[in-house]
């Protein structure tokens, strides 16, 4: 065997992110002492990134199965199906660590990371989507990372021309240390061809194809399984760059070739490039692989085998053909301008075994590494239940339109179109609703079929009680495809927390999983792929548990899209579903009082269901003419919301709102967030009071669309000018600089 | 009518064209890749939107170099009309079909949303459908559509009724003009009026549940003056 390195010291273990009891089982497994290929190779596959070692253990426990699932976890994305011989193929996926140390690159990869996912399975992607968090707007690097991901997020989707149709964003000093980007795509296929990362048939040739290998991203798994100290920028050369023009290139090509039958299996590169594409093909074929490094297409000179195998560079994807066909595809990849290389062939040793300059660089076995990962069960502790609200020390009741808004100027309110616009949401010619809405929808095809996707979480909900706020995140995002009229049909996730070796953070993982597993078997929608991040820690201070869900659904008719901007003057206003007025851990406290207190509301799964299950066929049924959940900010800001974006001959249509008799508390009523409700708008109320009797779901009549103003009856009005002036400005505001020249 | 849409590597817009223009024709265009030297006979020729060659250089400067464009150049010069939009102006400009240069965005960001758009030259085959001055609102959708020219040229193309459309005030939010394009500029003819470039999106507003239908008035009138 090559001489690689002379001595495996402790400090290259640890400096591998390996601990002493797992170096002590990759001795038990090699049987001798790794090379340092070796010990790349190790350490980037138990990395916590690519081994989910400590949350293993929990993802078990959530529902992964249902009529509508053709492929659930373990694959690169999760599959489901849409009938008239049609699938969705989507999955989330974070970029948080890479983002944070240089912003622009490390969002644009995480967008061409989670692109390949989906079309490796064969699948079109059709929409992008995000969830991002950020410090406090005020921290000196807030406005720099987000000008950076959002550049990042529009440079790749916009160029490779799949549309950014919806997402969320939310503030934090929490997140000072630690951003959050999520990214999210969904594609569609055809059923009967749907490619899946297993390798089989000995002999079968290992094929390379798309960018040369660098030395970008060397150690990016290994990154994100840390945490952060002073230092971490000193880490920028682990971020890889993307290339958002040849992954169209690698799109169109993959899929040209998946056309014919010529691939077997097929994997994208992604984090630990192409030690786990090929170990994870070859351990779900029960196969043994032999690569030649020499023939691996690379970018820079002098590059040792360590740095090929844990390269990260981007766009590229590695296949296994079936013997014979290699002609044939490299011709589709040569008109594509892409490289095409075969570089090895698999065995039925059950061995990976490296050669390079004509000598065996490694030689370990696939199973151990690849299915027999560590698994831990790490300590936890129960998240004390919060404090009920103090309700002698209750705020008290200002005008409640002076608070609508200052609301709708703050962080978590304020519009996001200074970062939607910068994505291209309209390319591929079908977007159905905008970014802006409850959530994106896309039309399939040449119509009527429409497909519904949403990124939710509220984070403040998931610290003060995980287990509600899981079941929130699950039951936002059912909300959000109800609102647009689609059946919900699965889930993705994408767990984001701190450090887990943590007892309190495990916690909080515990507590948020098992929320989201009640929510998702309650509501049948599965979880069908995801990601875990965790170590987003910056010295000592963990983000927000943030377990974000990415929802999908189905519309049998786009068409019927009700929009949440109110249509004209003179229509009823109703909101469906039961409104107490919980105030815990609102915007309302929290933005206009700085109390971040309380209790979350309550999330009952039964009543979310029947609610959910009501309004859809309300809007199946062509009888609602918008509608909007109520979430952040409660009944008036979702109005306010319908109300800005209403499609009167002038935009913006006003309303009139009655509060009901024998409130209990004003601000409850008007900011509380109580789940499971929607405000929606229909010619006529009575009707739609009618069935919701028969339902069984409450619903009452609040007012009335009409007029240039938003008017509380018996507590004045406010022209919606001003209150769009406030919900717009914000944000571009800020990144313009005017708020921190002020402030000094 | 027959039309050709070209496609680089990198074109991402070439299907919302496609449909666009089988919508107004009632014919499926011929798709014709970069490296082609050859161009089926046809009436209008299609340059559309997209990142040809990922933009690298600058927008539409290695596009107008590829094999195709030596084609597409003789057969504008022969009269045969040739639209581009968005990345497809970038090419004609970067291949002199057109005067002027696409700059980046004044505010440096990549903008998409919808614009209004003035007509300011109905008398031409692709404008035929619009009433002199009639405004109508379209997406536009790119990182680099400031309009410039020179002096003279601005002059010139003014003087010779070149100027196609300009962003104006409408219903859409934000500012009239999304990119900072001298004199409001969005699109421009070349000196016959044969070939039109601009940087909003016609074909993505031909559909009622995706753009809106004001595109409609573009293709159908180019259609009936090439039908």
């Amino acid at each position: 065997m090559t001489e690689i390195i002379a001595e495996i010291t402790p400090d290259i273990v640890a400096e591998h992110g390996l601990s002493a009891e797992e170096y002590q089982k990759v001795l038990e497994i090699m049987g001798r002492v790794p090379n340092l290929v070796e010990l790349g190779i190790f350490s980037v596959m138990w990395s916590e990134h690519c081994s989910y070692k400590s949350s293993k253990r929990w993802l078990k426990t959530l529902p992964t199965d249902g009529a509508q699932v053709i492929q659930g976890p373990g694959e690169n994305a999760g599959v489901v199906d849409l009938g008239d011989g049609l699938a969705a193929i989507f999955k989330i996926e974070s970029h948080n660590h890479p983002s944070f140390i240089e912003p622009y690159q490390g969002a644009a990869t995480g967008v061409g990371g989670i692109l390949r996912d989906v079309f490796t399975m064969g699948a079109r992607p059709v929409m992008n989507l995000n969830a991002l968090r950020f410090g406090a707007p005020d921290h000196p690097k807030t406005r720099h990372l987000l000008a950076g991901v959002v550049a990042g997020i529009g440079g790749y989707g916009n160029c490779v021309g799949v549309p950014t149709v919806a997402g969320e964003v939310n503030f934090h000093p929490a997140y000072n240390g630690n951003i959050l980007v999520n990214a999210m795509t969904v594609g569609l296929a055809p059923t009967d061809r749907i490619f899946y990362a297993k390798a089989v048939g000995a002999g079968n040739p290992v094929v390379y194809v798309g960018s040369k290998t660098g030395r970008d991203g060397i150690h990016g798994a290994t990154m994100a399984s840390a945490e952060f100290g002073a230092d971490s920028e000193e880490k920028r050369p682990t971020v890889q760059v993307g290339d958002p023009f040849t992954e169209k290139l690698l799109i169109e090509a993959c899929l040209e070739l998946m056309a014919t039958d010529a691939i077997v299996g097929i994997q994208d590169m992604g984090a630990a490039g192409l030690t786990s594409s090929s170990f994870e093909m070859a351990s779900k074929g029960g196969m043994g692989v032999e690569l030649e490094l020499d023939r691996v297409p690379l970018r820079e000179v002098g590059m040792t085998p360590y740095e090929i195998m844990l390269s990260e560079s981007q766009e590229r994807m590695l296949m296994v053909l079936k013997p014979g066909r290699e002609a044939e595809a490299r011709a589709i990849f040569e008109k594509w301008d892409l490289d095409f290389a075969v570089i090895g062939s698999l065995t039925e040793t059950g061995r990976m075994v490296l050669r390079w300059h004509g000598g065996v660089v490694a030689d370990l076995p696939i199973d151990p590494l690849a299915e027999a990962a560590p698994e831990y069960d790490r300590p936890w502790e129960p998240v004390e239940p919060p404090a009920a609200l103090d309700e002698a020390n209750f705020p008290e009741e200002g005008d409640p339109l002076d608070s609508l808004e200052r609301l709708l100027a703050t962080p978590d309110l304020a519009s996001r179109r200074w970062i939607w616009e910068q994505y291209d949401h309209l390319v591929m010619g079908d977007t159905v609703e905008r970014p802006g809405g409850d959530a994106g929808v896309i039309r399939i095809g040449d119509g009527p079929k429409g497909l519904a996707a949403t990124t939710d979480c509220t984070p403040r909900y998931c610290l003060a009680d995980p287990k509600t706020g899981g079941a929130q995140a699950v039951a936002e995002a059912w909300r959000n495809l109800n609102a647009v009229g689609a059946l919900p049909l699965a889930v993705t996730n994408n767990l984001n927390f701190g450090n887990p070796e943590k007892p309190q953070i495990m916690g909080q993982i515990v507590g948020c999983v098992e929320g989201m597993a009640e929510a998702c078997r309650a509501l049948g929608t599965p979880v069908v792929s995801g990601n875990v991040s965790l170590y987003n820690e910056t010295d000592g201070q963990a983000i927000l548990p943030t377990p974000v869900i990415g929802g999908v659904g189905l519309l049998p008719d786009v068409a019927q899209v009700p929009g949440i901007g109110f249509r004209g003057e003179g229509e009823e206003i109703l909101v469906i579903g039961w409104t107490t007025g919980h105030l815990g851990q609102s915007l309302y406290l929290r933005e206009l009082f700085g109390r971040e207190e309380g209790a979350p509301p309550p999330v009952d799964l039964e009543t979310e269901k029947r609610n959910g299950d009501f309004l859809r066929g309300l809007i199946q049924a062509g009888r609602l003419s918008a509608c909007h959940d109520v979430s952040d900010g409660g009944l008036l800001v979702a109005l306010a919301e319908m109300a800005l974006a209403g499609r009167g001959p002038q935009g913006p249509v006003g309303c009139s709102l009655t509060v009901p008799a024998g409130v209990a508390s004003l601000a409850g009523w008007l900011f509380g967030e109580d789940q499971a409700r929607y405000i929606v708008t229909a010619e006529a109320a009575m009707p739609v009071l009618e069935a919701a009797e028969m339902a069984g779901v409450p619903a009452q009549t609040i007012g009335r669309t009409g007029g240039s103003e938003l008017t509380v009856e018996g507590f004045g009005h406010i022209s919606l000018a001003r209150l769009q002036a406030a919900h717009e400005d914000w944000l571009p505001g800020l990144m313009s600089g005017e708020r921190a020249e002020a402030a000094q | 009518m027959k039309s050709a849409v070209v496609v680089f590597p990198g074109t991402n817009r070439d299907r919302d064209m496609v449909r666009a223009l089988e919508g107004a024709s009632g014919q499926s265009p011929a798709l014709v890749w970069h490296k082609h030297s050859e161009i089926p006979k046809v009436d209008l020729i299609v340059l559309p939107g997209g990142f040809a060659h990922g933009d690298y250089l600058r927008a539409g400067a290695m596009a107008a170099r590829s094999p195709v464009m030596r084609e597409v150049v003789a057969r504008a010069e022969s009269g045969v009309p040739v639209l581009g939009v968005c990345n497809g102006f970038q090419a004609l400009t970067e291949a002199g079909l057109l005067p002027g240069a696409l700059l980046r965005n004044a505010d440096l960001r990549f903008v998409c949303r919808t614009v209004t758009l003035r007509v300011e030259n109905t008398q031409t085959l692709f404008t035929g459908r619009f009433a002199a001055g009639e405004t109508f609102d379209t997406p536009v959708a790119h990182m680099d559509g400031n309009y410039f020219i020179d002096d003279e040229g601005h002059r010139r193309i003014a003087g010779n009724d070149q100027i196609a459309f300009r962003y104006a005030d409408g219903a859409a939010a934000g500012p009239a003009n999304p990119n900072g394009a001298l004199d409001d500029i969005a699109g421009v003819f070349n000196e016959t009026k044969t070939v039109l470039g601009l940087m909003p999106h016609p074909e993505d507003a031909t559909d009622p549940l995706h753009g809106g239908t004001d595109g409609r008035k573009l293709f159908d009138g180019i259609v009936e003056a090439l039908s």
